[in-house]
């Protein structure tokens, strides 16, 4: 009886020692040692490196931990701030309203002090554009202390690609892409009359399965159609969905489908398979952001393409593209080492580590000194970051509901079942309750 | 002496409970608390808001209902042409033929797989520009019937639904061998020596005796389908549009893409309670049919 009773004990006590050595508290992590979260498959190796350099140099152990997909990436740090068990460094994914949230629940150390010590000598290494992802202006609409909140590792644009030899294939200048969309639509007419290669060759291909990235070219188009002032109006809710300047926006998606100038099944295509159909030479257009120089390198190197900004819709104003911080890394405040991971990531934006994680991952990077020392075409990528612009720098942000009725809605559009009109009804209706609640 | 054993009788169901207290009960309370906050899943604030996540879930998400009448739709194809099948060659299995072993296995093999490379491959086959169903239907001289199987909204639930249904059917498969195989073979003997052919014998004996394992089969694909959403991901992330949203996405799409952790619990209690009344519903429907 008793060797049962001990027997239950023990392993009642077992599961109660198995539970508690699942959690692991904030303070539980090395101290004089910087452990970094991120989610990046492509640059773990680089990071690994720039670890050993780095604690050969100071003796600080730098811990770089991958954690992927990006969406479990994304999970994982939400459930590490719930239990107050993040890491000394980490990436946030994840638009600026929740950006905001962290920094008000006290995750985010503001790094302005850091970055305006001895003459802003670390904020001026950084494109100012990529720097201001990270930052919350005075009077932001989010309401958080104003100041600079992350760190910009590299930068990106994304924009229209087309691949030159297609281009000439169809009876165009390969050097002289479309500028205008009434000309993109006229490549589009081209592409179905096109009879060669058993009709195989498509049009504009790019990942809009993730809806962000049919947000950000109706972005873009709401830029050159309406100008910058009356889109941030919207999102403020003083100019409805219903405008006709958005519902143009929303019919150039009509006109591009009508046109053949969209790749067929565009609607549920990841951009992984459309980067491979432009790597294979089966587009000519895609949508993509500058990590793509790498992709299609290892893809095809003799991929003969280069970047073009989106065909203007209007003269009105001019086109404006996402860009800005590719990847970021914020500090924990809570932290006991967070004065380590300052110094840890003021050397890893150092030209010299700057220019290796370029030339390795081939991504431009944030440090503007390191831009010479990059290939042409990242160059030519990196260039157009004045004509950038990215939600996260607006001050103002949509309701997520809005965004998701916006870019279904397109998505419903391009496969006929609704007109841009009914699209806009419907989001403006969704603003309105959203505003309401 | 009395009150010692019973105590030893706790003592022993202890840890079990304890257990499922830690991991099920104290959860789902949790899960149901939340459910009564706005909440964004970061701040340390949440603002009570009653039942109003569970009155916009039940009157006005209509983006939710049309998730739920798609896993729906997935759940009847399920139950119908997966479970036939999977009914099918579990009593092909059972009779005596060759290699029966070996059809076991594979069979089985389906349900193994990854989820995610389940749905890549098939995306990959389904591909409506490269795809290698339209290059098969093209060499066969059928190509008028290429098709843009995943884009196309008159085509991708079902498509879905039918890779579904291959994905699955091996466990059914194996239940129903389980449940056939404890049928008493004297009564297929008793049967044929009263002269009963082998329509007779099916719908008189094997027919009855395999309601308890259709129901056991029927209710795991119902809880199990209805839940589907990894496949979905792969295959069309909900789209295009909402064609192939199904509740389980859309409780993501709460929680990851709007930051509305209230809601999104809120989304899953209600989902859990459907769950439950459907699987009660089918077991008393199933209990009175046996009674029959």
């Amino acid at each position: 009886m008793r060797r049962n009773f001990l027997s239950v004990a023990g392993v009642f006590l077992f599961v109660l020692f198995f539970i508690a050595a699942c959690s692991q508290s904030p303070g539980g992590r090395a101290a004089n040692a910087v452990t970094v979260w991120h989610w990046m498959t492509d640059r773990e190796e680089v990071f690994q490196e720039l670890a050993k350099r780095y604690e050969a140099k100071t003796g600080i152990r730098v811990s770089f931990e991958l954690y992927a997909p990006s969406d479990a990436y994304a999970q994982k740090v939400r459930a590490a701030a719930q239990g107050n068990n993040l890491p000394d460094v980490f990436g946030l994914l994840g638009e600026k309203r929740d950006f905001s949230s962290f920094v008000k629940a006290g995750h985010i150390l503001n790094l302005t002090p850091y970055m305006q010590d001895s003459n802003q000598e670390w904020q001026n290494r950084f494109f100012a554009k990529a720097l201001s992802v990270n930052e919350f202006t005075p009077g932001n609409s989010y309401e958080v202390e104003p100041g600079i909140y992350g760190v910009p590792i590299d930068i990106m644009t994304i924009q229209m690609l087309y691949n030159k030899d297609l281009y000439k294939e169809l009876g165009f200048n390969p050097s002289k892409p479309p500028k205008t969309f009434a000309e993109f639509l006229e490549v589009g007419k081209r592409i179905s009359a096109y009879g060669g290669k058993e009709k195989k060759m498509q049009g504009l291909v790019s990942g809009w399965g993730e809806a962000w990235m049919i947000d950000c070219l109706a972005n873009n188009y709401a830029f050159n159609i309406m100008g910058k002032d009356k889109v941030l109006a919207t999102l403020k809710g003083k100019v409805p969905y219903t405008d006709l300047d958005w519902i143009k926006v929303l019919s150039l998606f009509k006109d591009m489908q009508d046109s053949g100038v969209l790749s067929s099944g565009i609607v549920t295509m990841v951009n992984k398979n459309a980067e491979q159909l432009f790597a294979n030479g089966r587009a000519v257009f895609a949508f993509n952001g500058s990590w793509c120089v790498n992709v299609y390198r290892e893809m095809d190197p003799k991929l003969n393409y280069a970047p073009m900004l989106p065909p203007l819709a209007s003269d009105k104003f001019p086109m404006s593209i996402w860009g800005g911080a590719g990847s970021s890394f914020i500090v924990n405040a809570r932290s006991k080492n967070k004065e380590e991971a300052v110094k840890f990531l003021k050397w890893l934006t150092g030209r010299d580590q700057q220019v290796y994680l370029a030339e390795v991952t081939r991504n431009p990077p944030a440090n503007k000194d390191s831009l010479g020392k990059i290939s042409a075409l990242m160059a030519e990528f990196a260039n157009d970051m004045d004509l950038s612009t990215h939600p996260s720098t607006w001050g103002v942000s949509e309701y997520p509901q809005v965004i998701e009725a916006f870019d279904k809605g397109i998505q419903s559009i391009i496969i006929g079942e609704k007109t841009p009109e009914e699209v806009a009804r419907e989001v403006q209706k969704i603003k309105e309750r959203e505003m309401a609640r | 002496m009395r009150v010692k054993s019973t105590l030893e009788n706790y003592l022993f169901v202890l840890p079990a409970a304890g257990i499922f207290a830690i991991f099920y009960i104290i959860p789902f309370i949790w899960v149901f608390q939340l459910g009564l906050y706005s909440w964004d899943g970061i701040l340390p604030t949440k603002i009570f808001v009653g039942l109003a996540n569970f009155k916009e879930i039940f009157f006005e998400d209509k983006i939710w209902w049309g998730a739920m009448r798609n896993a729906g739709y997935i759940t009847l194809i399920a139950l119908t042409l997966q479970n036939a099948l999977a009914f099918l060659l579990a009593w092909a299995c059972d009779r005596e033929i060759r290699m029966k072993n070996f059809y076991r296995m594979i069979f089985f093999i389906p349900p193994v797989l990854s989820e995610v490379v389940v749905g890549l491959v098939w995306q990959w086959i389904l591909d409506g520009n490269y795809g290698l169903l339209n290059g098969w239907l093209a060499n066969l001289g059928l190509a008028q019937w290429s098709h843009n199987w995943l884009s196309d909204p008159a085509t991708a639930l079902t498509t879905i639904a039918i890779v579904h249904s291959w994905k699955g059917f091996g466990w059914g498969f194996l239940i129903f061998l389980a449940g056939l195989q404890t049928i008493p073979r004297e009564l297929y003997e008793a049967a044929r020596v009263d002269g009963a052919n082998a329509w007779a014998s099916f719908r008189n004996i094997t027919v009855p005796l395999m309601i308890p394992v259709t129901v056991l089969v029927a209710i795991l694909t119902i809880l199990g389908t209805m839940q589907a959403f990894v496949l979905i991901i792969a295959m069309t992330d909900g789209g295009p549009a909402y064609h192939t949203q199904v509740p389980v996405l859309r409780i993501l799409a709460s929680m990851r893409g709007s930051s509305r952790f209230g809601y999104a619990c809120a989304q899953g209690i209600s989902f859990g309670v459907i769950l439950m009344a459907i699987s009660f519903i089918q077991y008393r429907f199933s209990k009175t049919a046996r009674q029959v």
